[in-house]
């Protein structure tokens, strides 16, 4: 409990010491490349039918995707609590490439956990967080991915705690992991709403965000949460399907239990055993969900949803094609959620889609799965 | 009284140190870790602690993830843990200790547990991730129902936490030696006895050290100064190595007899 007490006042320190706050701007400004755009989808647009399409190009982000925000606010964290190391999980291979990426600008030792089935579908974020100077070790106990990479992260910070900082890379995780996370995510939606504002001149009537241990929804939600007009979606992944046992949906098939120091829906049997999961994305390929998602499924504030892996492959496609955009699969699940209920909302309406990352890192992993159904790439 | 608190009463009247072995429940089979037990109880162990298998054992070194994977090839649940206490009860009278992720407990129904576990003969309940605190029902519901709540204390305790982890357990403190998780090490750190004194400033409860301890020499060590001397990993290592043959009862009661005795001859340095 001492380091989280001790993270949490650090970081209440940094959170009101201008020179922090002034060194993140500079570096989201300069090193980021924030803001990111705001673009509006014209031909996925027309093409849908519905409402107005925008996009929130977090894919821009230095890096390739929304990670960045908090791995670097968490990275300069770690200095400023003058420790020497820093380790991560990761399951994409975002986050993980995201905190080499700060440790190698801040000058910190890097070491990042990741499940070896990860490895194997992510093997050019591995070979970029080697590039970066960082240490990759494999995860091969349990299911092999983003859990037991976090299973993994928390031993090794539990056992060298004195000079070590664990980046989390998602609201989940004990207090005060899920605020630090949200908190440094959050400039996603204070970007869009004044982007919006300035676009449309008015707030957006939908927002739209794939949900993993779900930083890029918080992110881009929070802003808005208190503006009642503003709906707001979460979509999970679906895998094969619920019904299969093959997913990620933990609010269509979870209850609320305790995984990684948080209360919240966690896919688990009758005697509390963790259940494996599955997603096309590595990112979205986690049995539970941050904790203020929970409490905002529960109050009835933010919908969640779920698409299926080949949904989310369809969207990846299309909005290759369609837009000249290339998405991340996990972002991909926002999309293919959109292309569903959109077209039924009228053309006054405005959406924006986190669009969280970019689909480099897939287009391996995509490719296998497009060509085995038949599509002809 | 529970069994734990007669247990170490008669050990602090003879000025001995209690022996606490940790194995798996259900590696590799429920049976022979009953018939396990009971060499335990037979080798001169004081109290034994009973983990309970989960998916996710995250306090936990590689030997004893592989052991609750074992278990969990079986489906060996909490529910039969508890069962297995009940069955053991008919023989044997020795302290048991479930040691336990919140989870499973959680999904057990935390009311339902503590009653089972009453009614079942279980004495004590350590549930490793969490913290004193953090569920009032928890601890409201096992002191109801007589069942000691074991809580840890490690080296990056702080004096307000130790003292509330100091109030918060009964039976006894379970103080982890060293930064990390379970598993063998080569030394015991010097801030051990350190911190076992700090924690005795604030409660007249046992503490107990565990985390590391593996040979008779490191036993005899933490005795001098320690209420217990819990060893883990090194059994449940040699479990994993006969699994189910026959013999492995006895494997475990050689090795542990002389950590039993070492703890017991250790000349104790602070009094209880």
């Amino acid at each position: 409990m001492h380091p989280l007490m001790e993270l949490e006042a650090a970081y209440n320190k940094a959170q009101s010491d201008p020179e922090f706050i002034g060194e993140l701007a500079a570096l989201r400004k300069h090193y980021i490349g924030r803001p990111t755009p705001l673009y509006f989808a014209k031909r996925l647009t027309e093409h849908l039918g519905g409402a107005k399409i925008y996009f929130k190009r977090e894919d821009l982000a230095h890096t390739g995707a929304h990670k960045i925000n908090n791995a670097l606010g968490q990275s300069l964290l770690a200095k400023r609590m003058g420790k020497r190391r820093v380790i991560a999980e990761t399951g994409a291979g975002q986050h993980g490439v995201a905190t080499a990426t700060a440790c190698a600008l801040l000058g910190l030792e890097c070491e990042v956990y990741m499940g070896t089935e990860d490895m194997e579908r992510q093997k050019l974020n591995v070979f970029r967080m080697r590039l970066l100077g960082s240490k990759v070790t494999p995860v091969d106990s349990g299911t092999k991915t983003l859990k037991d990479a976090i299973n993994e992260a928390m031993r090794d910070w539990v056992t060298n705690v004195a000079d070590t900082h664990y980046v989390l890379g998602t609201v989940e995780g004990p207090h005060p992991y899920p605020v630090i996370c949200r908190d440094f995510q959050k400039v996603i939606g204070e970007e869009a709403r004044c982007q919006i504002l300035e676009a449309e001149g008015r707030l957006p009537d939908l927002l739209i965000a794939c949900v993993g241990g779900g930083s890029n929804a918080i992110g881009l939600f929070f802003e808005f949460i208190q503006d009642e007009s503003v709906r707001m979606i979460g979509v999970e992944a679906g895998g094969h399907g619920p019904a299969t046992g093959m997913h990620a949906a933990r609010f269509a098939g979870g209850v609320v239990g305790m995984l990684h120091g948080a209360m919240s829906y966690v896919l688990q049997d009758e005697n509390g055993q963790i259940m494996g999961t599955h997603s096309v994305s590595a990112g979205l390929d986690y049995p539970s969900i941050g904790p203020e998602h929970s409490y905002w499924h529960d109050i009835g504030r933010v919908e969640y949803a779920y698409a299926n892996d080949d949904e989310a492959l369809a969207a990846f496609t299309m909005a290759s094609r369609m837009e000249g955009i290339i998405p991340a699969l996990e972002s991909a699940h926002a999309i293919a959620y959109a292309a569903k209920i959109v077209p039924a909302l009228s053309k006054e309406q405005v959406v924006i889609i986190n669009m969280s990352g970019r689909g480099d890192k897939d287009v391996q992993q995509a490719a296998r799965f497009l060509l085995e159904g038949g599509d002809s790439l | 009284m529970n069994r734990i608190d007669q247990k170490f009463q008669a050990l602090a009247a003879k000025g001995e140190t209690a022996f606490i072995p940790y194995i798996t429940a259900g590696d590799p089979t429920l049976s022979q870790t009953a018939r396990i037990v009971l060499e335990l109880e037979r080798a001169g162990c004081d109290v034994i602690e009973l983990g309970v298998p989960f998916s996710d054992p995250i306090a936990d070194g590689v030997v004893n993830q592989e052991a609750a994977q074992r278990a969990l090839l079986h489906n060996v649940t909490l529910h039969d843990v508890v069962a297995l206490v009940r069955d053991l009860r008919k023989t044997s009278q020795v302290p048991l200790v479930l040691f336990t992720y919140y989870n499973p407990v959680l999904a057990y129904g935390v009311e339902a547990f503590a009653k089972d576990c009453k009614d079942a003969g279980v004495d004590g309940v350590l549930c490793v991730d969490l913290p004193p605190g953090e569920d009032e029902q928890y601890k409201r519901s096992l002191d109801a129902n007589g069942i000691a709540t074991v809580f840890l204390a490690a080296p990056t305790s702080t004096a307000d936490r130790i003292a509330l982890i100091a109030k918060q357990s009964s039976g006894f403190v379970y103080y982890v030696s060293r930064t990390g998780v379970t598993g063998e090490r080569t030394d015991i750190v010097s801030t051990v006895q350190g911190m076992v004194a700090a924690i005795k400033e604030h409660t007249s409860t046992p503490v107990a050290v565990g985390f590391g301890i593996s040979t008779p020499a490191q036993a005899s060590e933490v005795a001098g100064y320690a209420d217990g001397v819990i060893v883990g990993s090194a059994i449940v290592r040699l479990v994993g190595q006969y699994g189910e043959a026959p013999e492995t009862p006895a494997k475990v009661y050689e090795f542990v007899k002389p950590l039993v005795d070492a703890t017991k001859s250790a000349h104790r340095t602070a009094s209880v």
